[in-house]
């Protein structure tokens, strides 16, 4: 592997969301294979500033792979090819010399483009404003050994929970589903005895809130698993099915 | 650097013995009537642990909440990326932890420089949080007898953190979060994501109201308000480089400072031992690895300088493991301050490691073939895995490489025992503001504080303010409002005017190497006379040559990052001038001058036991400086000593 690489970049650029968009070409030398691939873009965007040209706007924030901020399509796959990996934590030693690299927004009818590859998630805190919580107050509380939590359920809840709502799974589906996002938030809090008390509402609640926000059905062909950053499993989409037919056939 | 009357600085402590304060105050304070609280518009600005707890605890209390933020969801407040766990005095393992030790610790820990009161209020709501996240659903780790399992960290004698895996902070954060969400739900709070807050309103010397820009439209908006709540963390990336997130900023703190809120300890700054080190000078951000590390972990450099051999090629003789070498009590545990300090010394001498020389060797080779390399990767699996994706080496096979890096700012906007600045009805949260950890916090301490102000601080001292203090009915056609505007409106059009040749970029990572160099782990009065003269050149040079591209009126994140390295422009030189005037060492603030003959901290409780809070003058102008005089009554003070 040469340490540093050519590479030509296809990038979709769009000045806001009412604008048609299309790919520009950049040209960049001299990248570092220890760069993120994120650092490559900040290199990018150096250059073009320095041509008088406008930046590439993309999102980021904790570029530890923890806060879900950033996130594209690099060569058609979300996050780009490497496994449990977020856009920033992508580093250049994966790609080759001369590579050509095409990146995207996320695209979904529920994630319009609010810039180049910037989009809007605001859907996803629609669903979890329809029921992804439990409702206690502050001042409620027992104390916290007063309900025992098997320490297998509170693993299997924590796998659930480490969804960081980037959007990868709704990037990289077909139908462009939001159901491995939703299904992780439901899960997480029906594993646990304090979500047991409103779990089919919150079933109800955020399948209807996740179709009015027009995102797709599930067809399970699993791209949303391999392209999850935080390892989120589709054994959570099958438990969300059970909690949702279950509310469904018993609700009044 | 004139001094005012200190009779300015009420911290506002109630009377009476200290394990009683709380109570009896929460007593005494005025309280408003359920059905008058949907009258009072708060607004909170910020949404990770601190503003995302304040915000759902008001609004359901019943306030008409207003809550903002500069992401595009409040889930991504960087709260998000702590790791270790949360503290509490539950002496759940009945190993001798007590509100008192955990109070006692945490201003020890401090270097006593935080105020008793608060630090005892900490530790006593510190239990509540627990249950709180619990009842919220938060999966924290579980014995398999399913109670709550706690570990020993950041080198406590008691295991009293409460963690979720390496992701505490995420798991926390998506619990105020989710409440926040309901009371969205329920219409109690109002939310507006992507907005970035660019002033104060202050009206009759109360704070009553922020100048937002929405960051995708370029659309000002002003908000009022009966309080304001300021959420929005620290200002570690006046550094350039630093644990932060990227937008992680001064700008609202250093608004309100300028609008009369004091600043408070500016230099009290913690620089984290345990970091992935620089690798190129493209790099934009420095990784944190748990400090847990160290517990296996051994800290060396090659005895000869510029001894570029891979590690294994260098004999045990010929490695220097300083820390063991210089302090045999504690050797790789002593705590953050010192193990980063002695880094940069061996660094500074020549001994560094890897291409940069700015690095040292974390060696596990020695507890791999004591405990086996599966005992290993069940402790720290998750972290080796970052670190060889980070750097594409095997930390199984080659030490890793650590270098310290800045990682959390205790100083802050000052605030009393309520939580309120020095402007009336202008209250300041979570790391924020500067109260609880004094000169240095401790681990697993930052989660707790935040959520303590939030959930169970700001929504009984808010109330009394409210109660309280008159507030005439005012709205956003007050002539205050127009007037912050236009300043707020005039400063984007000034950053897009200057049209020079150098980008934001380069001028933050220019203002991060002068901090660095100068105002880092260890300072002196040279070094920090140089930072300001560099800082002032440097912000000259910003105003006559940046380069913004792009307009005002679209969504332009070139403009948002010039406006923020503008404020830690002028931010910068007070962070300096507070080293300066802090003639003494004490926690992260290392003064060459104020070391005792081994190296180590010497502090100056007779001439500076003091909370410096800085009042602003004017860009470029000395502050004045008041002093909120500390009491030591309950912990004596003490020289701390790790040999």
């Amino acid at each position: 592997m040469s340490e540093t690489l050519s590479l030509t970049l296809k990038i979709w650029r769009q000045p806001s969301a009412g604008e048609r968009g299309n790919f520009g070409i950049y040209y960049l030398e001299g990248i570092s294979t220890h760069m993120s691939f994120l650092e490559m873009l900040d290199v990018l965007n150096e250059q073009l500033i320095a041509q008088d040209e406008e930046p590439v706007a993309f999102d980021h924030d904790c570029r530890e792979g923890i806060c879900g901020m950033c996130g594209v399509m690099i060569n058609g796959q979300a996050h780009g090819a490497d496994t449990e990996t977020t856009t920033c934590q992508l580093h250049m030693r994966r790609f080759n010399d001369g590579d050509t690299i095409v990146i995207e927004p996320w695209r979904a009818k529920a994630f319009p483009v609010v810039r180049d590859l910037v989009v809007d998630r605001s859907s996803f805190d629609r669903i979890i404003q329809a029921g992804g919580y439990v409702s206690v107050n502050t001042g409620n509380a027992q104390d916290g050994n007063a309900l025992p939590v098997p320490h297998d359920d509170a693993e299997a809840s924590m796998d659930a929970a480490a969804c960081i709502g980037c959007g990868a799974c709704v990037a990289s589906c077909k139908n462009a589903s939001a159901i491995l996002f939703t299904s992780a938030k439901v899960s997480q809090l029906a594993l646990l005895p304090q979500g047991k008390p409103e779990r089919k509402q919150r079933a109800l609640k955020m399948v209807a809130a996740m179709d009015l926000e027009q995102f797709g059905s599930c067809t399970n062909t699993y791209e949303c698993e391999a392209a999850c950053p935080a390892g989120i499993s589709v054994e959570n989409i099958a438990r969300l099915n059970r909690e949702y037919l279950c509310a469904a056939a018993t609700s009044k | 650097m004139a001094e005012a009357a200190s009779s300015l600085l009420d911290s506002k402590v109630p009377d009476g013995p200290l394990t009683e304060k709380w109570d009896r105050h929460r007593f005494n304070m005025k309280l408003v009537n359920p059905a008058n609280k949907r009258k009072y518009r708060v607004l909170v600005v910020g949404t990770g642990l601190a503003g995302g707890s304040a915000a759902a605890s008001l609004a359901e209390l019943g306030y008409d909440v207003h809550s903002v933020c500069l992401q595009d969801s409040p889930r991504r407040a960087h709260s998000i990326a702590a790791q270790g766990g949360i503290n509490a005095a539950k002496n759940y393992p009945n190993d001798g932890d007590s509100i008192w030790r955990l109070f006692y610790d945490t201003v020890k820990g401090g270097d006593y420089r935080s105020r008793e009161a608060n630090v005892y209020r900490l530790a006593q709501v510190s239990n509540s949080i627990i249950d709180h996240c619990v009842a919220q659903g938060i999966p924290f780790a579980r014995e398999y007898g399913g109670t709550l399992s706690n570990r020993s960290f950041g080198g406590a004698q008691v295991s009293r953190t409460f963690y979720a895996r390496g992701q505490t902070g995420q798991q926390l954060l998506l619990g105020a979060y989710s409440s926040m969400m309901r009371q969205v739900e329920a219409g109690r709070i109002k939310l507006s994501t992507r907005k970035e807050m660019l002033d104060l309103v202050v009206i009759d010397g109360v704070a009553r109201g922020i100048v937002t820009r929405d960051l995708v439209t370029g659309k000002f908006d002003t908000f009022a308000a009966d309080a304001v709540l300021l959420c929005t963390g620290g200002y570690g990336n006046a550094f350039y480089l630093s644990t932060n997130a990227k937008a992680s900023n001064v700008t609202a703190a250093w608004r309100c400072h300028k609008r009369g809120a004091f600043f408070a300890n500016p230099c009290y700054t913690q620089i984290h031992p345990t970091c992935i080190p620089v690798a190129g000078d493209y790099q934009s951000k420095l990784t944190l690895m748990s400090e847990s590390l160290r517990n296996d972990g051994r800290v060396w450099v090659p005895k000869k300088t510029g001894d570029h051999r891979p590690a294994s090629e260098i004999p045990d003789d010929e490695r220097d493991y300083y820390l063991e070498r210089r302090y045999p009590a504690f050797g790789n545990l002593v705590p953050r301050d010192v193990a980063s300090r002695a880094a940069k010394e061996r660094c500074d001498e020549g001994y560094g490691v890897g291409s940069t020389e700015k690095a040292v060797f974390l060696d596990f080779r020695d507890a791999i073939n004591r405990d086996g390399e599966d005992v290993i990767r069940a402790k720290y699996g998750n972290l080796f895995h970052m670190y060889q994706k980070i750097t594409a080496e095997n930390p199984y096979q080659v030490p890793m490489r650590i270098y310290p890096a800045v990682h959390y700012t205790m100083g802050g906007l000052w605030v009393d025992y309520n939580l309120e600045s020095t402007v009336p009805g202008l209250f300041v949260l979570g790391e924020a503001n500067f109260s609880d950890h004094g000169a240095n916090r401790l681990g697993a301490s930052a989660l707790m504080q935040g959520l303590a102000d939030g959930y169970f601080v700001i929504p009984y001292t808010l109330g009394n303010h409210l109660a309280s203090c008159p507030l005439p009915k005012v709205d956003t056609d007050h002539a205050a409002f127009g007037e912050a505007l236009e300043q707020a409106k005039g400063r984007i059009d000034s950053l897009l005017a200057v049209n020079g040749k150098r980008t934001v970029e380069s001028m933050h990572r220019e203002l991060g190497a002068i901090m660095w160099d100068h105002c880092g782990m260890s300072r002196n009065a040279p070094g920090l006379g140089q930072a300001v003269d560099k800082i002032r050149a440097l912000r000259e040079e910003f105003w006559s040559n940046v380069k913004v591209m792009g307009s005002g009126e679209s969504f332009n994140q070139n403009l948002e990052h010039a406006g923020r390295v503008a404020d830690f422009l002028e931010f910068g030189e007070l962070f300096a001038a507070d080293a300066l005037n802090r003639e003494e060492s004490c926690g992260g603030h290392f003064r060459d001058e104020h070391q005792t003959e081994d190296n180590e901290a010497r502090r100056d409780d007779e001439n500076f036991a003091y909370v410096a809070a800085w009042q602003f003058n004017g860009v470029g102008e000395n502050s004045t400086l008041h002093k909120e005089q500390l009491a030591f009554d309950h912990v004596p003070l003490a020289t701390r000593s790790y040999k």
